[in-house]
Formats: C-alpha cells, structure tokens, sequence
C-alpha cells in the first residue's frame, strides 16, 4: 500500500469534497459550513462561484483566510481564524445564524471527526480525557445540516482505525453521516449501509478493508 | 450628551453584584465588553454564574474572572480554548453545564421572548441530553431544553444612539444582540454614542428598549 503522508492526505480529502460540492453546485447556489482543520481547506480547492460560505458565529459569505496586516480580530470564523468579507456577505447574530444551520437551510457542513461507525453515529465533540470541556457548534451542525460530510483522515496518528463498527467516544449525532471522505475512501450511507463510493489509486481494495474497521458494501 | 442611560465603567460595572448570573456576548475574543470585564475583574465581585460561549483564553478576557476565583458556575458552550477550565471543573471549584451552541444561542433568544422552553432534535441521544426530557416529535426525537435569562448582560455594541439603540460590527455582533432580550439589566460598552437621529433606523439591530445602561470604552 502506497503511504500517504499527512499533509498530502489533508490536501487529497479537502480536494475530493471540493470536487463534490463543484459540481453539486451546477445546479445553483450551495450553503456550506466548514468546521475546524481539513474542512477549511476545502474553502481553499472549490472553484465554483455558486458556493457560499456560512460560520456559525454569524456570517454568510466568508471568504479567505485574511493575509498578514489585514487582520481584524472582530471579522473571524468559527475557528478564530481572521477572515475577509465577499460581495454580498451578511452578518447575524448567533441565533439567526444557528437558525440557517437548525432550520435546515444550510445544505452541507463538513466536519471532522474522532470516529464514524457503521450506522452513520458520529463521535467528534470530545475525547473524555479530562482535558477538554467544550462542544461548540457540533450537535448543531450534525442534526440541521441538510447533508454531512465527514473529513477525516482513514486512521489515527497511531494507525487505528476511525471508521469503526460502533462508536466507542461519546457521540455527537444519531446517525447524521452522509458521507465520508478520507484520503483513501469515499464511502456514503445509503438506506442505513455503509458503501464504498471510490477507491484512490495505489490502494486494493484488501488493503482498504485492512484499514477499517466498519463493514461497508462495495 | 442629553443620555440619561450613561454611567461610568466602574458605576456599571457595581450592578453586578456577589453571586449574580451575569451573561457576556463573545466568541472567543471578539465582539466581549472588555473594559466591563477589566472592571469585574478589578472589582473582586465573586460566586458569579457567568453565562457565555466560551471563557476567552487563561487570564485574558473572562478568562481573567476565573484566574481571580470568581466565579462558582459556567453556563455555555466552548471552553476548550482556555484550559484552566477544565482543571477548574476537575479540582471541583466549579461546576460548568455544557449545551450545545445553537441551543445556547435558542435558549437565551427564548428567555427574551417568552418562550420557556423548547423541542430540538439537537443533542438528541447524546450525553448533553441526559437527564432531560426526550419526545419524538415530526419523526425525530427531540429534546426539552429551558431558556437561560440571566440578572444582568454585559453587552459589547459598536454604536449606541443617545436613547441606546444599537448596531453592530462584522462578527463582533454574535450573542449580544440575544442577550439584549434576556436579561432584567442590560449594560451596554460601545464605542461611541452618537445624537438620536444619526442612526439609520433601518439598520438598527437592538432596539434601546432593550438597553438600561451605556458605557462608553475609554480607549
């Protein structure tokens, strides 16, 4: 099997979605909401014009991250990142914003994820280690967006799997997994089934299957 | 200035009192009433429920109310960007109630509008939900989550007209213009207050009935 490093995994699965959405955008306008790490690269890769980006902290319309002594600190995203405004953006406030996502009118969030299991649960708001006491915007977004597509690279930095049989974490959402993209996969859930989509080149389908932990159909 | 609402920091800041629940507009470092914050923290004022998305980073911000020992409880959503929470929690000095962020932003929205409580599918299933009530409701299950209403906001506006109408900057705005609605004492920190008139009604986000008490940031 052909390894992949990180950063070339990170750029591969942000590439993959930004295709995705691409061309679901041929057939109009596409409300997106990209969550912390791979899923902001995805900003970075779609080329479609009919694309708009929505942050949970009160915008429509964010664009790229904000270069070197342009920043303002009151214009940031959901990840603190300074961001730079595009023609036509708006601002709300928290509520109103999490009624985008809620209400349904948001059509995709990308996220990342600690791990997926088989039946679409979805494990990414907390490690209980202690350490970490926060959900933010996760519940939300799994339960209202339209369509959720997980980020993630295929296994953690210890070579584990993260698509599992059934989440060990604490979940996020019942359920909420459309699809999955990892460097090597894309899999969607279909009437409850975990199914391969694509495979990347240099990996048989074997080697996947060696990888994950979750049954899937082909 | 003809504005009855305008008080000085510190004479603001005494509305707060020992064991308060105090609500604060922020996302991370953006759009929090700063100089009210300092003032808190100056003021030593302690046994506060502090009701917000995050607390800032350690000893910044309201991360500074933590490092000060004021606070006994934390009502919000994120605090993973400031870590002495945790240890905090941990080490038993406070307790802290996580609710998801739109449910956070619902609820405080909901305390301002007479809405006691409400459905939502969010959290559902999770642990977040455990303990409160679940019903299926349009196929989904959803969850009963109560409104959050605090004694007092410490609101950070951009521009306050003299009767305290206010508008907002870019992502700064994020929960302040909700807990406007849901407090029984509402100060707001601007930037600057401008003679009633000069604001364009239509861009006017909260209305100053809304609004009890100005302050002007003095840097």
């Amino acid at each position: 099997m052909q390894t992949i490093l990180e950063q070339q995994a990170k750029e591969r699965i942000a590439s993959t979605i930004a295709r995705y959405f691409d061309s679901k955008a041929r057939d109009g306008r596409l409300f997106i909401n990209l969550g912390v790490g791979i899923p902001t690269l995805v900003a970075n890769y779609v080329t479609s014009p009919n694309i708009y980006v929505q942050a949970e902290n009160g915008m429509l319309g964010v664009g790229c991250a904000a270069p070197e002594g342009q920043m303002d600190h009151d214009l940031i995203n959901a990840g603190r990142t300074c961001i730079t405004e595009t023609p036509g953006c708006s601002y709300m406030d928290s509520a109103a914003s999490f009624g985008m996502i809620r209400g349904g009118h948001v059509d995709a969030t990308v996220i990342g994820a600690f791990e997926v299991d088989q039946k679409g649960n979805i494990a990414n708001w907390i490690i209980p280690n202690g350490k970490q006491l926060g959900v933010g915007g996760a519940m939300d977004l799994v339960t209202g967006a339209r369509e959720v597509v997980i980020a993630m690279q295929h296994t953690s930095k210890n070579g584990k799997p993260k698509m599992v049989k059934q989440c060990t974490l604490p979940i996020t959402g019942i359920g909420e997994a459309d699809m999955v993209v990892t460097e090597y996969a894309v899999f969607v859930f279909d009437k409850g089934r975990l199914v391969l989509k694509e495979i990347a080149p240099g990996i048989t389908l074997e080697e996947l299957r060696a990888i994950t932990d979750a049954d899937f159909d082909v | 200035m003809a504005c009855d609402k305008y008080r000085s920091i510190e004479d603001a800041i005494a509305m707060v009192k020992p064991g308060s629940r105090v609500m604060v507009g922020s996302f991370g470092l953006a759009g929090y009433p700063e100089e009210l914050i300092e003032a808190l923290s100056a003021s030593g004022t302690g046994e506060l429920t502090i009701i917000s998305n995050d607390l800032g980073t350690p000893g910044v911000g309201l991360g500074k109310l933590l490092t000060n020992n004021q606070i006994r409880s934390l009502i919000g959503t994120y605090y993973n960007w400031n870590p002495e929470v945790a240890v905090a929690y941990n080490e038993g000095r406070i307790s802290v109630k996580l609710v998801p962020q739109g449910t956070f932003a619902e609820a405080i929205r909901a305390a301002g509008v007479g809405i006691p409580a409400f459905f939502t599918p969010t959290g559902a299933g999770t642990e977040l939900a455990a303990g409160k009530e679940t019903r299926e409701l349009g196929g989904r299950a959803c969850v009963l989550e109560e409104s959050i209403h605090a004694d007092v906001a410490l609101i950070k506006a951009y521009k306050a007209d003299e009767l305290g109408n206010l508008v907002y900057y870019k992502t700064a705005r994020n929960f302040n213009p909700v807990m406007a609605m849901a407090a029984d004492t509402v100060i707001a920190e601007v930037e600057e207050i401008v003679p009633v008139g000069s604001l364009d009604p239509e861009c006017i986000v909260t209305p100053h009935m809304y609004v009890d008490v100005l302050t002007m940031r003095k840097s």
